[in-house]
């Protein structure tokens, strides 16, 4: 196709296919495997789809380049950066006012101030009044006009934000100056208040509907403000430094001990699809390797039947192992997300083992198989066991030296040559003692003791963490950051 | 070379007269892959449309629909070819009959491995039909990494090899689909040769829209409040969230029932039909009447 002529961004007159080349290189730098087929798909697509259709071109890029719906929105963050100031209607004028948000304003402006005499204004969008700008915010969620939401946003924004050039803030500062001008939290009752006034007698299921319904509409609010900081970020910055600073890991590289409550929901979402995968593998592997090893003595038996010669070998049953597993999890702070997913991971894949037991403690230590026991909410148990469990002795600081040996003490006979025992933790003992003879003695009786720690290796053994003194007696100690490598070890175990 | 469609919006109204309501995206994928002759990998949760999109771009163009469901254990004589041994026997025996021990070998092997005696699959199939096509592969994630593999030299150059014949090449590109439920991680070489497209639950308008095309007699307003219930269930924390065919499934008992307006009673009475486990049954009646008063515990069918 080469005698087509060459294809041009319409705004800015730069030809789409260097554009593309950074594109995919930003990409790869947020961590998505673009191979060389796909970025040459994505540059065929694009000669196929209108290029001033934003949509469309999204949609080609994505369907060609991200084959995995968890990377959705590591890519959209990316194509947002980089392509936020490339359309026409996406340009910001020069003194940085877009003239059809103005006509929009103005004309609901004009609109309202005819409708309701309280308010005394005069001029356009740009003089109009904080109690004017809310008023309007409040019309827009109510009537759920797009467009308007929009060019509210935009001069929330600048109204609210006070971006200056150069200055070196995230966008999260001006997302939260912004909003707290706005306070979405009374707009929504306001606009609750306003339905109830309307239907009189609604039912809890139908007020619950409409909160959702302006809920969401909220979130659309915020999203639009987000964009739009962004845009003015790319704006004075440049598309190579925001993209550096919006790049989100992707869902399985989030670090537990440091995922924001935003990351801890995608982590949740992901965990789910994780397991089922897990599970599935774990049972096709199984149900393969069928066969034992060849055995000897039954296939001369049958051969007598064929005199003498053994024509049908005969192989043992297999007997696919399943080991018992003991999780001993430390649930301080800190490491209680790590905890929580491990625990998880675990019981989801439940199946794979002959038996699970688990057991948490900060400095006092407690058997939680009991929550677990004919639950099919796995998440719901793990949540009981972070709130009822009685892992608290003296201070509530880890311990795991005490919580080591209180194990051994009540538990301790139960660990036989069939069970397998996870530690997890960072092995932060408060100075402590380290008792680590426990662990000396579990690796004698038990088949083996393994020790995950969600801290990065280059942080092992220094302060008070002993994971060393620990590791000594383990047949392994393995860095478990995030759902990647916790899958791995997962897979390794059964 | 000649495309099946024009632009975008044409492929979303062919769709739409056939009753799929797809999205921008959905039409805007289906168009590329007519164009670049790509095959589209469809991932999605369970119930929104995967399959039903190839049946309706098939009906739409008016192709054939070829599909090839995928199970465990699926292999090339299932879906390449098979050559037909037992008409191969018969016609050995023919020959010794009719020329006694005369016959040559080299004639014989020459003629049963011929196109008389091979018996086409659905790959194979798609590939040789004259008349347009549109290819199904159904539930890949379903078949191991490894027979994947079979799939791949139809995927990207559209020819099947027998070593008997030689390379059959395709006569016409079919449009090809594949769906999964994303039981399992596909493996890269397959991704990399498709077209990538997720199928999400719908938005509101857009369930909306579906529950008035594919309920007949429905009211607006019913259509509009089911809709919205089945939104506010699925940003629940569920084990499996209600999909499009349970929403329409639950449209059509309500029409049934001859219920204008979903009250929490008859929601409650009913909800068994979009959740199917029972802890996220008592979640979603917890979660919609904290009162309780209205609500039996547990969301209990009621019977008779």
């Amino acid at each position: 196709m080469a005698e087509e002529a060459e294809v041009v961004l319409p705004a800015t007159g730069e030809p789409i296919l260097s554009l593309l080349a950074g594109f995919i290189q930003e990409l790869r730098d947020a961590g998505l495997p673009v191979s060389l087929t796909e970025n040459l798909d994505a540059m065929q697509a694009v000669r196929h789809i209108p290029i001033v259709d934003r949509e469309a071109f999204k949609y080609a890029l994505a369907a060609t380049l991200v084959k995995n719906n968890a990377h959705w929105r590591a890519f959209e963050t990316v194509f947002e950066v980089y392509f936020s100031l490339r359309g026409k209607e996406y340009a910001i004028g020069e003194e940085g006012v877009d003239p059809s948000d103005v006509d929009e304003l103005d004309e609901f402006l004009d609109r309202m101030r005819e409708s309701a005499e309280g308010l005394q204004g005069s001029g356009g969008a740009e003089a109009m009044t904080p109690e004017e700008l809310a008023e309007l915010l409040y019309r827009s969620l109510l009537e759920g006009n797009d467009a308007l939401m929009r060019a509210v946003a935009r001069q929330a924004v600048r109204r609210y934000a006070g971006m200056e050039p150069g200055r070196p803030v995230g966008g999260t500062y001006y997302l939260y100056r912004t909003l707290r001008n706005l306070d979405l939290d009374a707009v929504l009752e306001r606009l609750m208040g306003q339905t109830r006034e309307q239907v009189p007698d609604m039912s809890q299921l139908e007020e619950r509907l409409e909160r959702d319904e302006y809920e969401i509409r909220i979130d659309q609010l915020r999203k639009e403000i987000e964009a739009e900081i962004r845009r003015r970020l790319v704006a004075d910055r440049g598309v190579e430094a925001m993209s550096k600073t919006l790049r989100k890991p992707l869902p399985e590289d989030i670090d537990f001990m440091h995922a924001s409550r935003e990351e801890m929901l995608t982590l949740r979402r992901a965990i789910y699809p994780l397991t089922r995968k897990l599970a599935v593998r774990l049972a096709r592997k199984r149900r393969h390797g069928r066969k034992g090893p060849l055995d000897f003595r039954n296939t001369v038996r049958h051969s007598l039947s064929y005199g003498g010669v053994p024509a049908e070998p005969k192989f043992k049953y297999p007997r696919p192992s399943k080991p018992e597993i003991f999780v001993i999890a430390d649930i301080s702070g800190s490491v209680a997300a790590f905890a929580r997913f491990t625990l998880h991971l675990v019981y989801a894949i439940g199946a794979q083992f002959s038996k699970v037991r688990s057991f948490v403690f900060i400095d006092g230590i407690d058997e939680v198989t009991r929550f677990f026991d004919g639950v099919d909410d796995i998440a719901d148990a793990v949540h009981r066991v972070n709130t009822e469990a009685d892992v608290v002795w003296v201070d509530g600081h880890s311990d795991y030296g005490h919580a080591l040996e209180v194990f051994w003490s009540k538990w301790g006979k139960e660990v036989g040559p069939k069970t397998t025992v996870l530690v997890l933790g960072d092995a932060r003992n408060n100075y402590h003692a380290s008792q680590n003879w426990v662990l000396k003695e579990m690796r004698h009786r038990a088949r083996h003791v393994y020790w995950l720690n969600p801290e990065p290796r280059s942080y092992w053994d220094t302060g008070d963490s002993i994971v060393g003194e620990y590791g000594i007696h383990c047949d392994g100690v393995f860095e478990c950051r995030n759902l990647r490598q916790l899958e791995g070890f997962v897979d390794h175990l059964a | 070379m000649d495309y099946r469609f024009e632009s975008v919006p044409e492929v979303r109204e062919g769709l739409k007269k056939v009753d799929y309501l797809a999205d921008e995206g959905i039409a805007g994928i289906v168009f590329l892959a007519d164009r670049l002759q790509k095959p589209v990998l469809v991932e999605g949760p369970a119930g929104t449309g995967k399959t039903q999109l190839a049946k309706s771009v098939a009906e739409m163009s008016g192709a054939r629909l070829i599909r090839l469901q995928c199970y465990e254990g699926l292999d090339e004589s299932k879906a390449l070819y098979e050559w037909n041994y037992k008409k191969q026997l018969l016609r050995i025996q023919a020959q010794r009959v009719s020329e006694g021990d005369g016959a040559k070998w080299l004639d014989i092997e020459e003629d049963i491995f011929g196109e008389d005696f091979l018996l086409t699959r659905p790959l194979l199939e798609a590939i040789r039909s004259e008349e347009p096509v549109v290819l199904l592969i159904d539930e890949v994630d379903r078949v191991e990494v490894e027979t994947e593999a079979l799939l791949l030299e139809v995927l990207s150059d559209y020819q099947v090899s027998v070593p008997e014949l030689g390379t059959v090449a395709a006569t016409q590109i079919p449009l090809v689909f594949l769906t999964s439920n994303n039981t399992r991680e596909l493996s890269e070489a397959l991704k990399r040769r498709c077209l990538y497209l997720h199928i999400d639950y719908p938005d509101l308008e857009r369930e909306k829209e579906i529950v008035l095309t594919k309920v007949p007699d429905i009211t607006e307003n019913l259509a509009d409040q089911i809709a919205r219930i089945v939104r506010s269930i699925r940003q629940l924390e569920l084990k499996k969230a209600p999909s499009v065919s349970e929403t329409l499934d639950w449209a059509r008992t309500l029409m049934l029932l001859g219920i204008e307006n979903v009250d929490a009673e008859q929601a409650t009475n009913t909800i068994q039909i979009l959740l199917k486990y029972q802890s996220d049954i008592a979640k979603a009646v917890k979660e919609f009447a904290s009162d309780g008063s209205t609500w039996k515990k547990g969301g209990a069918p009621a019977r008779g």
